[in-house]
């Protein structure tokens, strides 16, 4: 029998203390430094995914099931490939269900699950807090790949490495969150990441798409796209989903990217160097102008990359704790 | 005949005279006959003798807002499920929201729970009957017939009328017949798909929050129309601050309107959610603990003039979902009295403003003959250990429904004994 050859991060990086989480449903759960560890980890793993021979052993026999609420199939293939790059087996489950059995679907799904024992289970659902709700049920660990409006955890993370990674640090930068905030859980857990990591966040959007008591969360908070952007280091912009473009919320699509979509003139309020980032799918001429998404300035295929790395990171340390 | 009942040896607590004094109270045929403050009471020939040990006794509590299963939905709680919870927790009365399967919209149903729940219940249930038919908020039901059946008061239960046309119709028609309208106060279309209190917590958790607006937007209407057809209008129940500077307002130009509040809002704060716990998901949503804070002083300064359980059995399939998707409810009928405790324990309330709150008012807005220590009353009675402590545990709850928001919490007083119609239907056991 051949011998594996092939480098182990956990082996490797003897440097990394044990996670101390079984869990990860929300980065408000994480320490500083388990944030920063995360991070350091992930840019291990963007080293492993650019060499030639991407796999790694770390989570050789371990069982990762993706059960996708929602569909995603960026957020999942992304999940799958770091589970593959890492030597896991993984199972991809969608989970259509009506919203009155939503619910009930979820409980007997966890159970079932965990008597197929899993080692660790991506879970995304469309209601905040189901995740944290079926990570009660299960014995294994539960990834939170993004609960209703609540959060998405690991895009926080991918977030943070992109920036890192551009920008060199993370320390004295100011980023502008833009967009609908209010229903965004991507928005939330950066803004409690970088928060965490003391860097000044600002949100831009208009009123209807401001949260009640956004201004706890955030730094600095604006209704102004040209304010809002002033010296701002990165921009990341969030995608509106069609149906808050409905009439009820912003009257329309055209005014809404009139003040709020992102375009040359609004972006030449920002710092000559700033990078501008979007969590994908992206609405070009929605929320971001198609000549902005796909200039030079735009880090957001990188970002797809740094996803890989970034949940890479997390199943290696989540799976690779001293009592796993 | 039954044997006469004395209760001897107590401190008589009785807000609707005023009285807080040591006597004795002596019961026949399951009325109160005499009251001794001051000296010694005759005891009858044969006469049960209960020694109060200088325990409080006061009027059996009544309870104004109570959803119970039957008929329909008998799994959550049935008629004499609920009536054993009411007397553990000293409620001797309670009114049954109509919220049932079939809903209480027809004179005939309204008769069948009088009879049922004479049969199987050992606290007195009030029938309430539904304003619109099915609760639908389309059409009104036979006020008078309802009335003449046994309902006690309108509501449409944990319904809230939207149509103001309709509202008015009803507020008008109920005047007619001199009936309580009780209307739980909730703009739908304002609430959108809100969940919890909108604020800081309700972003955290990535929640859709309910606006205070959601409360007050509807409530002023209201008390508008209140004003305006002369009905005896009652808020079933608030749970935020610009509700109680309303209400102020309109008390101070209509005599007739009254407000509840539930023992979940007086007593827990939005944080109490936590990490999305489901038994504390009620409607209206738990507020503020600035909002919380008013609630008390309304009660204290009058503006509030009820407090109720809002119990609200929901088994575990219901309320082990994501939040969002969770129904709504508690119950509380065997926490309701020592829960309002607290407040007499934290010194931000007097025994009589809480216990008025839970009897007298209750009585006066109903038109009831109970809720007071008075001759010729009702001998509905509970006896109570002031400083008794103990802990709430699920498994010792009497209530088919398990759904308490109050699990594990530790309460000081305690119902020892509860008389209904002046027969012992509870006693403590230690």
């Amino acid at each position: 029998m051949p011998q594996d050859t092939s480098p182990s991060v956990a082996g490797q990086s003897g440097d990394f203390p044990p996670f101390r989480q079984r869990h990860l449903i929300s980065i408000a759960d994480l320490k500083q430094h388990e944030i920063i560890e995360l991070l350091d980890r992930a840019e291990r793993m963007i080293a492993v995914s650019r060499q030639e021979r991407k796999s790694l052993n770390t989570l050789a026999g371990k069982t990762q099931i993706n059960l996708f609420f929602e569909p995603s199939t960026r957020t999942q293939s992304s999940f799958e490939i770091a589970g593959k790059r890492l030597g896991a087996t993984v199972v991809n489950m969608s989970v259509k269900t009506s919203s009155v059995t939503k619910g009930e679907t979820l409980i007997d799904t966890a159970a079932t699950l965990n008597a197929m024992r899993p080692d660790v289970l991506v879970v995304r659902h469309g209601s905040s807090g189901a995740v944290e709700l079926l990570s009660q049920k299960v014995g294994c660990s539960v990834v939170n790949a993004g609960d209703g409006a609540h959060e998405h955890p690991t895009q926080a993370l991918l977030d943070a490495l992109t920036i890192r990674n551009h920008k060199g640090t993370l320390a004295g930068l100011t980023v502008a969150i833009c967009g609908d905030i209010a229903n965004s859980r991507v928005a939330r857990s950066n803004l409690l990441l970088l928060g965490a990591l003391h860097v000044r966040t600002r949100v831009i959007a208009p009123k209807t798409l401001l949260p009640s008591g956004i201004e706890h969360l955030a730094t600095e908070v604006y209704t102004d796209m040209e304010q809002g952007l002033k010296g701002a280091d990165v921009v990341m912009m969030l995608r509106l989903q069609h149906e808050r473009a409905s009439g009820k919320m912003i009257p329309s699509v055209r005014e809404y990217f009139h003040f709020y979509g992102l375009d040359e003139r609004k972006l030449g309020f920002a710092k000559s160097d700033a990078i501008v980032m979007h969590p994908g799918p992206m609405n070009r001429g929605v929320e971001i102008d198609p000549a902005i998404a796909d200039s030079a300035r735009s880090v957001i295929t990188d970002q797809v990359e740094m996803g890989v790395a970034a949940r890479m990171a997390v199943l290696d340390a989540l799976l690779n704790r001293n009592d796993a | 005949m039954t044997r006469p009942v004395l209760i001897e040896n107590a401190r008589i607590v009785d807000p609707a005279s005023g009285t807080d004094h040591p006597g004795a109270v002596l019961i026949e045929n399951g009325v109160i006959t005499d009251i001794a403050l001051n000296g010694p009471v005759g005891v009858p020939d044969g006469a049960e003798v209960i020694n109060a040990n200088g325990q409080v006794l006061a009027p059996g509590l009544i309870d104004m807002r109570v959803f119970v299963g039957e008929p329909g939905k008998e799994y959550r709680e049935t008629l004499a499920s609920a009536g054993k919870a009411a007397v553990a927790g000293g409620v001797t009365s309670f009114v049954m929201m109509p919220d049932t399967t079939p809903v209480v919209d027809d004179s005939a149903i309204v008769d069948f729970l009088i009879r049922r729940a004479e049969a199987q219940s050992l606290a007195r249930v009030l029938p309430s009957a539904a304003i619109t038919r099915g609760l639908q908020g389309k059409e009104i039901t036979e006020f008078g017939l309802l009335k003449e059946a046994g309902a006690v008061c309108l509501t449409d239960g944990a319904s809230s009328i939207q149509s103001n046309s309709l509202l008015r119709s009803a507020m008008s028609y109920a005047a007619n017949y001199d009936m309580p309208f009780v209307h739980h106060v909730f703009d739908a279309d304002l609430a959108g798909e809100g969940v919890m209190n909108s604020g800081l917590f309700a972003t955290v958790l990535g929640l859709k929050g309910l606006s205070r607006e959601v409360e007050t937007v509807p409530l002023a209407r209201d008390l508008q129309l209140a004003l305006a057809t002369g009905v005896r209008y009652h808020a079933a129940q608030i749970s935020t601050e610009n509700s109680l500077t309303l209400l102020k307002f309109a008390k101070s130009r209509n005599s007739k309107a009254t407000a509840g509040v539930s023992i979940n809002n007086l007593c827990l704060n939005e944080n109490d959610i936590g990490r999305y716990r489901t038994y504390f998901k009620v409607n209206p949503p738990l507020r503020s603990e600035d909002d919380r804070r008013a609630l008390i002083e309304g009660l204290r300064s009058g503006v509030i003039d009820t407090i109720h359980s809002d119990h609200d059995p929901q088994d575990s399939e219901v309320k082990r979902r994501p939040f969002a998707e969770a129904s709504n409810g508690a119950i509380g009928l065997e926490t309701l009295l020592a829960a309002a405790l607290r407040f007499v324990h934290s010194d931000d309330l007097d025994l009589h403003t809480v216990l008025k709150a839970m009897t007298i008012r209750p009585a006066q807005i109903l038109g009831l003959e109970s809720g007071r220590i008075a001759k010729g009353a009702p001998a509905d009675l509970v006896l109570i250990d002031l400083d008794y402590p103990w802990q709430v545990q699920e498994s010792a709850l009497v209530s088919k429904s398990r759904n308490t928001a109050f699990e594990g919490a530790r309460m000081t007083g305690k119902v020892m004994r509860t008389l209904v119609g002046g027969k012992t239907v509870f006693t403590h056991q230690d």
